[in-house]
Parts: C-alpha cells; sequence; structure tokens
C-alpha cells in the first residue's frame, strides 16, 4: 500500500492540470473555487470544450445518412468516439458500445430491453444496498410491472457488501446490478468475484460503471460482467451522453428499446428489421457533438493515465482522511472504508449536530463546492440511519491545497453552529 | 452578495437548538401530516388539534437543517390557539415573504402582492427567515412545514 504521508511524490502535475480547466480560474464570493463536487459532475478541460466548439464550427451535420463530405466527417467522429470509448474499457469492439443519454438510459435499456424479454413472475433480481437510484428503480418498475423479487446484498461494518450469504442471495437469480464504486460510500466493489459467483448460479452481472469508470482503470473483459453502463458528464465529458457496454452476442439477441430512426435496417407497413450493433439500439438523433467532447476527455485522461489517476486520488484521499481525522477526531463520522486500497476519492460525512445542508451552506462561502444530501442513494441512507451526508469528491484537478481548504472551512461551519 | 448572517440569524438558530412545542399527540383527534425534501431529505411531522376553528395544540417533530426545524418550530409557535381564518392569513403572508404569491399561481398581475398578502397580519419572529429568500435553493427548506400545515388545514376542511 502507498504511504498515506503528504511527501509522497504526486503521479499528476495538478497545477498544470488545473491550468486546462477554465472554470477553475473563476472566484466564488472572492475565493479561489474549490470544486470538491466531481463524484456528482465533473469539470471539463479546455480540449474538450475545443473539440465541441470545433465540431459546431467545422464539420456539424448529422449522422449516417448525408454523402456530403460535412456529414461524412461528423459521422466518423461520431463512430471514431466509440472506438475510443471500445478502447478504453477493452471492449472487444465499438459494436459493442452503446452510447444513451447517460447512464441512468443505459439500466433502463437493459431492464426494457433485456429483462422483459427474460424475466418472469417471481425471478430473482439481486441489488446491493449501496446502489444509486439509477440502479434500483428500473427495477422496482419492473419488479411492479413483472412480480419480479428484488433481494438485497447488505452492508458489513466497514461499508463493504457483506457477502456472507452471496451464493443463498444469488440461488435461482437471473441478474445481480452492482456498483462498480459507491458514489456515496466510495467503496469498490469486487467484480470479477461477484460476476464469478453470478454466473455460477446463472445469474448476468450488470455493473453501474458510473463512478468507477472515471476514476479507474477499468477492463470490462476482465471484470467478466454482462453489462456496464457509464457516463460522460462525470469523466471530464460533457452531459448528454453516456453509454453501455455489453458483449456482442448478448446485445444481438436483445430485442430493440427506443425505436425511431437509424435504430433500423429497413421499415415497411409490415414492420421493421432492426439495424446492425450498436445503432440498433441508437434510436433517433444522437448527442454527436457530446461523443465528440467524450472521445476528447478519453484523450485527456490516457493522456495522464488510468493508473495514475487512480494512485493520484488514492494519495489524495489518504491525505483527507488524516487531515480529516487529525481536526475533528470522533465529531466528524465518515461514511465508508478507511483502506484507500478499497475505497475510491468520495468522502461522505457528518460533522456532530450539523445538518449537511447547512455545513456546505457555510463552505459555499469559501468557495468550496461538495454535494449536501441523499446522493440519489435513499436505501443506502436508511440502512446509514441519516437523512443527508456532505460529500466531498476528489478529481485529477484536486490538490492538498483543496483539502485544506475544506478542512478549514469545515471548522468554521463548526465554530457558527456552535451550541 | 447575501452573508451567511443573513441567512443564519440567531433567532433561527435559537430555534434549531432547542425547538419548540415538540412532542406528539394522540391520533385522533390530532392529525397527523407529514412532508419530505426530496432534495435533502428534510423530513417533518406535525400533530395538529384542530375544534372549534382553532388550533387547540400542535407539536412538531423531524429531522433536517437549521432552516427546516427552525422554520418548523417558529411555525408551532406562532400558530398554537389562533383561529383557522388567521392562520390562513399567517400561511399567505408567510409564503408571500418567500416570494411565494399564491395570486401569481392563479395568473394575476403580481403588482403589489406582498403587501396585500401582509396586510393586518404580524410575522414577528418569522421575520428573521426572509433572508433565506436571497439563498433560493433555501426557500424548499424554510416552507416545508408550512406546506404540511395548508394540508392539515385542507384535510380538516374535508373530513374523511
Amino acid at each position: 500500500m502507498s504511504s498515506t504521508h503528504a511527501t509522497v511524490r504526486d503521479p499528476l502535475d495538478v497545477a498544470r492540470i488545473q491550468a486546462d480547466f477554465p472554470i477553475l480560474r473563476r472566484t466564488v464570493h472572492g475565493k479561489r473555487l474549490v470544486y470538491l463536487d466531481s463524484a456528482n459532475s465533473s469539470q471539463k478541460p479546455q480540449s474538450v470544450l475545443d473539440a465541441m466548439d470545433r465540431h459546431y464550427r467545422e464539420y456539424y451535420a448529422n449522422i449516417h445518412r448525408g454523402v456530403y463530405t460535412i456529414s461524412e466527417e461528423s459521422t466518423a467522429a461520431y463512430t471514431g468516439a466509440h472506438e475510443k470509448v471500445a478502447h478504453f474499457i477493452n471492449a472487444g469492439s465499438m459494436r459493442e458500445i452503446v452510447f444513451t443519454k447517460n447512464i441512468t438510459e443505459a439500466i433502463n435499456l437493459v431492464a426494457y430491453s433485456w429483462a422483459r424479454a427474460n424475466l418472469r413472475a417471481g425471478d430473482p433480481i439481486v441489488l446491493t444496498d449501496m446502489e444509486h437510484h439509477a440502479n434500483v428503480v428500473p427495477w422496482h418498475i419492473l419488479a411492479a410491472e413483472r412480480g419480479v423479487e428484488l433481494r438485497w446484498i447488505t452492508l458489513t461494518d466497514d461499508y463493504h457488501l457483506d457477502l456472507t450469504d452471496l451464493d443463498q442471495l444469488l440461488d435461482g437469480a437471473k441478474l445481480l446490478a452492482v456498483s462498480g464504486m459507491s458514489n456515496v460510500l466510495g467503496t469498490i466493489n469486487d467484480i470479477p468475484r461477484l460476476a464469478e459467483a453470478a454466473h455460477a448460479a446463472g445469474a448476468r452481472v450488470l455493473v453501474d460503471a458510473a463512478q468507477a469508470v472515471p476514476h479507474l482503470p477499468v477492463d470490462v473483459q476482465a471484470w467478466g460482467a454482462d453489462f456496464v453502463g457509464f457516463t460522460g458528464h462525470k469523466m471530464l465529458g460533457p452531459s448528454g451522453i453516456g453509454g453501455l457496454w455489453a458483449p456482442e452476442d448478448l446485445l444481438d439477441a436483445m430485442p430493440p428499446f427506443l425505436g425511431g430512426g437509424e435504430m433500423i435496417s429497413d421499415v415497411s407497413r409490415d414492420g421493421f428489421t432492426p439495424n446492425e450493433l450498436p445503432w440498433k439500439f441508437e434510436a433517433g438523433t444522437m448527442p454527436i457533438v457530446e461523443a465528440t467532447g467524450l472521445a476528447a476527455a478519453i484523450d485527456y485522461l490516457e493522456a495522464l493515465g488510468m493508473d495514475a489517476v487512480r494512485l493520484h486520488e488514492k494519495q489524495l484521499t489518504a491525505y483527507a482522511l488524516n487531515a480529516l481525522d487529525e481536526r475533528f477526531g470522533d465529531r466528524l463520522t465518515i461514511y465508508g472504508p478507511r483502506d484507500v486500497e478499497t475505497r475510491g476519492g468520495t468522502l461522505s460525512f457528518l460533522l456532530d449536530g450539523i445538518h449537511a445542508h447547512d455545513v456546505s451552506q457555510v463552505l459555499d462561502e469559501d468557495g468550496v463546492c461538495v454535494r449536501a444530501g441523499h446522493h440519489c442513494a435513499k436505501p443506502l441512507m436508511r440502512v446509514l440511519g441519516v437523512p443527508a451526508t456532505t460529500r466531498a469528491s476528489f478529481y485529477v484537478y484536486n490538490d492538498e491545497a483543496d483539502v485544506d481548504t475544506l478542512v478549514d472551512a469545515l471548522v468554521t461551519a463548526e465554530k457558527f453552529f456552535a451550541i | 452578495m447575501p452573508g451567511l448572517e443573513d441567512l443564519y440569524r440567531e433567532i433561527i438558530l435559537d430555534h434549531y437548538r432547542a425547538p419548540r412545542n415538540q412532542g406528539e399527540l394522540p391520533v385522533p383527534p390530532a392529525n397527523k401530516v407529514e412532508a419530505f425534501n426530496p432534495l435533502c431529505g428534510d423530513e417533518v411531522t406535525l400533530y395538529i388539534d384542530i375544534g372549534s376553528g382553532e388550533v387547540r395544540d400542535l407539536k412538531i417533530a423531524g429531522q433536517g437543517c437549521s432552516i427546516s426545524q427552525a422554520s418548523t418550530s417558529m411555525m408551532s409557535a406562532a400558530v398554537k390557539g389562533k383561529s383557522l381564518d388567521e392562520i390562513r392569513r399567517l400561511i399567505r403572508a408567510f409564503k408571500a415573504l418567500m416570494s411565494i404569491h399564491e395570486s401569481k399561481l392563479e395568473g394575476e398581475s403580481d403588482g403589489s402582492d406582498l403587501s396585500r398578502d401582509l396586510e393586518g397580519v404580524r410575522l414577528g419572529d418569522l421575520e428573521a427567515l426572509q433572508g433565506v429568500v436571497k439563498f433560493p435553493v433555501r426557500i424548499k427548506c424554510a416552507t416545508l412545514a408550512w406546506n404540511a400545515l395548508q394540508q392539515s388545514l385542507d384535510e380538516a376542511d374535508t373530513p374523511a
């Protein structure tokens, strides 16, 4: 394990990275912007903004249909973005990458297409207590409609999945839907182990990788899952684009999700023939320029190296855990694992006696952006027994000075609300 | 730029630290109403005993941020023993203070809504919550209890 000492060399040149993000030059209430809400949505580097601007200015046209030059250029960029994603997460080919508007739509695609074609009343779906609503509500809707049974993997005292009864939970299950990395606790789940157990039980595996893909080196083939969803806006890309990975044979066997233009190869009065992969699942005019932005974001991350991104966040998280402990001790509760080897840079916490909303209001005065609330994980909040937490989350542009500002602002909040 | 002292006035922090009228009432005769703010997970529960055209007793419970809990406490102190008519005027005045004008929702011109809504109503301590308007995201925190109060009066109007 890497040392938690502050003088360990950061594998990223954060000062240079910060200069790539125009928004980090602004001030809020006269203070430097300290953006600690990347688990919610990340900021965008100049290269992403430039790539999108250039697409609109120089070769914007709809894709797949024009024979003219700029339409071909636009189509090539859009197709190239699929290839970029496929390479980034080690998919077999770009035919396995379906673009959606976000990961919520990707999970709904699986729920409406694969699940409705394959699941019947009483079929169990296994979820976990740390899932985001995007990986809960589609299955609640299916349960109400089809009568599938929802089972839940609970948490251990150290905020990991309790796998003691995993085989029983998976017995007869048709699907395991699990987060790659919790957006609240930061917990990184052991996907290869979960996928192996699920497959042994005959269940498919869906991974909500909204947090994992931006922050960890992800290899979908090494994970061994069947469906992996991701979203662009949390990985330096624009909002409005995300996607689903699944192996080609699985996507081929699934019925279409949304019907409309571009997802067909033929339509007549009698019916339609779906298009080839991945276009079969991309109905209507897609987020064309957003795909270009996502490709530029992946270029940026690949230039940094995902191993370096992960190491940077491990070091910064260790620094933050240490700083919070030293300054607040028992007055601050962190909801998540302590070992940075099994957690990402997402820190949820409560300061004794101060509501998360009030903490984040005081922090805003110092230019510090954190999220306060239930983080779209109300089942987890119920398990933790809290109505809300404050969450600080780190990314490539954050450094120890940001953590120091956070800690100082928390001291201010504590003084302000002192009883 | 509004500062924190505009939002967190001393009287608000006082009600947050020491909420008035905490507890429960037997249901029935009291009516129980709950309200939630899905944004931040705030919860407010009102036990309200209405009879002879007035609120005879009221107890509050819940959890949440200082603004939602202080507003609930201040509301409980303001409505206890008041007639239902007085309370309706108070709700209207408080919402006007929060820049929510019922008449605007009905499509009338906004003109002098605030002065009309506040006419003849003494807000007292509640005026301390005025600073919330400068922090738009927090208006829902401040109005949570008042929406629950409105709901309980509406339910009292149409007995099951």
